[in-house]
């Protein structure tokens, strides 16, 4: 029976993250909060917005109300990388190279390492960013459609047509799928050898959480009574094919997916505060925590694939250990 | 089940440049009525008060992927409202300031299309800031000015010390010939009480039209002495002035008020105001679904009060465009007169149809 270790906080659990293996929980406050040998505080941004969790660089980079960017480290430091004016930072992604992106109205910014920060305008609001698994890439998410840029070259944006507003963006591990959600309840993707279109909908509610399995196969979303699971193994993605309904259950919502690193499970979060991880294979099922006081809002596993670190919208917080 | 938090109200404030928006928008920051604010705004601009909730925001209007025109919501108000309500307990309400030249309807209809929102916030009310100097000519330039009218529940006719009290009743017929339905404030220098502005409940089904016994009583009055334009709920002395017979018809037993063209020669918007008895409930359901499917693009607002046949309850609907709520709201009084009412404020409406139809649908005496 795995076993909960809980950290009650007060305020919407935005992050759950391992750094250097010790579990944090970013807070709409800005407090980042971690569970090293008793209970710390970081303190990033004035009101936090967005984050990404920074793998490579071992660090989780933060957006806010203030129009600044921060990375925070296991060490507790929260370094101010970027600031953008009055205006929200309401996105944000790591890249190669140290690169991070981020969002502040129409402007889709890229900072490099050296701290050089490039300037994407765009017509409308950026509403989602991120970058391409390989090669210096963003792509953004806006209003009828999504936009690619190369940061690091000069050259004509590659735009991606589809009508309605994209609020977030995400690139297949392999780099060949494209898939945006939307403000109507529906993903919809492109895959990027031929701009054919994936339109993923019969969701009940929006998706605000999208996750990966191990080598791209699945993409685990949220937005249904089940976490609906799209087969990506094909050339032209799910096109065709059924998803996957994992973890039906009929008084309440998933709101929260996140992929085993390895293996073709998927840990799910509801809007009850249950989590539960179902395999693909034979949709077998294991109960992780019972409900809570808040919807899960963020989940992720560590890298020995035996802790689960969660948050809620209600800061009920905790780390869930699969092997006790 | 997680949001046991109430819903906060927002109040969206429109008006052209220059009708005192900001004016009214510092006395809401600065003034001492024990709330707080959260304020969305397009350009921080003069707004003079440092406030870490006021939050700048580009107007982005979404429409829906619905195929309905109609459909638009501000996409950056679900983005903001989401931002700002991860941390309740900083604000007990949220005022929207449009541009000046903004459309209001994404902006009402994202309190009622966005799952999120909607079950986070309430809209409170559609305040219009009216410069009263300038109106006319902003409706001669702008279909926006109108719009905002015709949209509002609360209008504010501000700088009336700049024009004459002839000038004063014109335009307040004006607004009145727009929008019958809104409150008419007098002011100066945006010095309304913020009671009459903030808290209103216009579009919440329970409180909706309580406050104004008189709703649509303004043009069928003529029989009475009683015959200047202010609507249902004229805060200001009676005063006399002459007739606009474009909206008193003397048909003695028509209780409806046809579709009035404005003595404005710019004015676009048309109301129609019907009245009724008893209704049932089978065939008026359908029929005002149909009419806000078929008519939707051209219905700015509508709302009204209606008396079911054997229902002991009022029964208050409202709309934008193709949205469309309903609800019981309180049992009818026992010296309130069991009669239906409803206004639809709109443009390319058909009077005579919508009479017809709204008449077919009273309940048969059965005898």
């Amino acid at each position: 029976m795995p076993t909960v270790a809980p950290l009650d906080l007060d305020g919407h659990c935005l992050a759950a993250v391992f750094l250097n293996n010790v579990p944090h929980f970013a807070l709409a406050d800005g407090a980042v909060h971690r569970l090293d040998n008793g209970h710390k505080t970081a303190q990033a941004n004035d009101g936090l917005l967005c984050t990404f969790h920074d793998a490579a660089n071992d660090r989780l980079l933060t957006g806010g109300e203030d129009g600044k960017v921060f990375a925070v480290k296991a060490d507790g430091t929260a370094e101010q990388l970027a600031e953008a004016g009055r205006k929200w930072i309401t996105s944000i992604a790591a890249g190669p190279q140290g690169a991070i992106a981020y969002a502040s109205g129409k402007i889709a910014n890229v900072r490099f390492a050296d701290g050089k920060v490039k300037e994407f305008v765009h017509p409308r609001s950026v509403e989602g960013i991120a970058f391409a698994p390989k090669g210096m890439r963003i792509g953004v998410a806006r209003y009828n459609g999504a936009t690619l840029h190369f940061p690091a070259a000069d050259g004509k944006p590659t735009e991606l047509e589809w009508a309605g507003a994209h609020t977030g963006i995400a690139f297949s591990p392999d780099g060949n799928f494209l898939v945006t959600t939307m403000q109507e309840n529906a993903l919809h993707g492109w895959k990027l050898a031929d701009g054919k279109h994936m339109r993923m909908s019969g969701y009940p509610a929006k998706v605000k959480s999208l996750s990966w399995s191990a080598k791209g196969k699945w993409l685990a979303s949220s937005g249904a009574p089940a976490a609906i699971v799209w087969p990506f193994q094909a050339k032209d993605g799910p096109m065709g094919k059924p998803p996957l309904e994992l973890g039906t259950r009929g008084n309440t919502m998933v709101t929260c997916v996140a992929c085993h690193p390895s293996q073709d499970v998927v840990a799910i979060g509801y809007e009850d505060g249950m989590v539960i991880a179902a395999r693909f294979t034979d949709a077998k099922e294991v109960l992780l925590r019972r409900p809570g006081k808040g919807a899960i809002t963020a989940m992720m596993w560590d890298r020995q694939e035996q802790r689960i670190a969660f948050g809620s919208a209600a800061g009920d917080c905790g780390v869930i250990d699969i092997t006790a | 089940m997680s949001d046991t938090q109430t819903q906060i109200p927002v109040t969206v404030l429109t008006g052209y440049l220059g009708s005192g928006k900001t004016t009214l928008l510092n006395r809401i920051l600065s003034e001492n009525h024990g709330k707080r604010y959260a304020v969305i705004v397009n350009e921080f601009g003069e707004i003079g008060i440092d406030n870490d909730l006021i939050v700048e925001s580009d107007e982005e209007i979404y429409e829906m992927n619905n195929g309905c025109v109609c459909c638009t919501v501000r996409g950056d108000l679900i983005r903001v409202v989401e931002g700002l309500m991860r941390r309740p307990g900083r604000f007990d309400a949220i005022v929207v300031e449009t541009t000046g030249l903004a459309d209001p309807v994404p902006v009402a209809q994202t309190f009622f299309m966005d799952d999120d929102v909607r079950s986070k916030t309430k809209l409170d009310a559609v305040v219009a800031l009216v410069d009263a100097k300038h109106l006319p000519l902003r409706l001669k330039d702008s279909k926006e000015a109108e719009d905002q009218i015709a949209f509002a529940d609360v209008v504010v006719l501000n700088k009336t010390d700049l024009v004459t009290e002839d000038e004063l009743r014109a335009v307040e017929a004006t607004v009145r010939a727009i929008n019958p339905a809104a409150k008419i404030h007098r002011t100066q220098r945006s010095g309304v009480d913020l009671k009459e502005v903030l808290d209103r409940g216009a579009f919440d089904l329970t409180r909706a039209l309580e406050n104004d016994p008189h709703f649509l009583d303004a043009h069928d009055d003529h029989d009475h002495d009683h015959d200047h334009e202010c609507g249902p709920d004229c805060d200001h002395d009676h005063h006399h002035h002459h007739h606009h017979d474009h909206d008193h018809n003397h048909h003695g037993h028509d209780h409806h008020d046809h579709a009035h063209p404005s003595a404005i020669h710019d004015v676009t918007v048309q109301s129609v105001s019907l009245r009724g008895g008893e209704m049932d409930s089978k065939k008026f359901f359908p029929w005002i679904e149909k009419i806000t499917q078929m008519e939707g693009p051209n219905i700015l607002r509508l709302k009204g009060i209606i008396a079911f046949r054997d229902d002991p309850d009022r029964y208050v609907v409202q709309g934008v465009h193709m949205i469309l709520e309903g609800d019981h709201q309180r049992a009818w009084k026992d010296d309130e007169k069991r009669e239906s009412r409803l206004v639809f404020i709109g443009r390319e409406l058909d009077a005579e149809r919508l009479k017809k139809s709204f008449d077919a649908c009273q309940a048969v005496t059965a005898n």
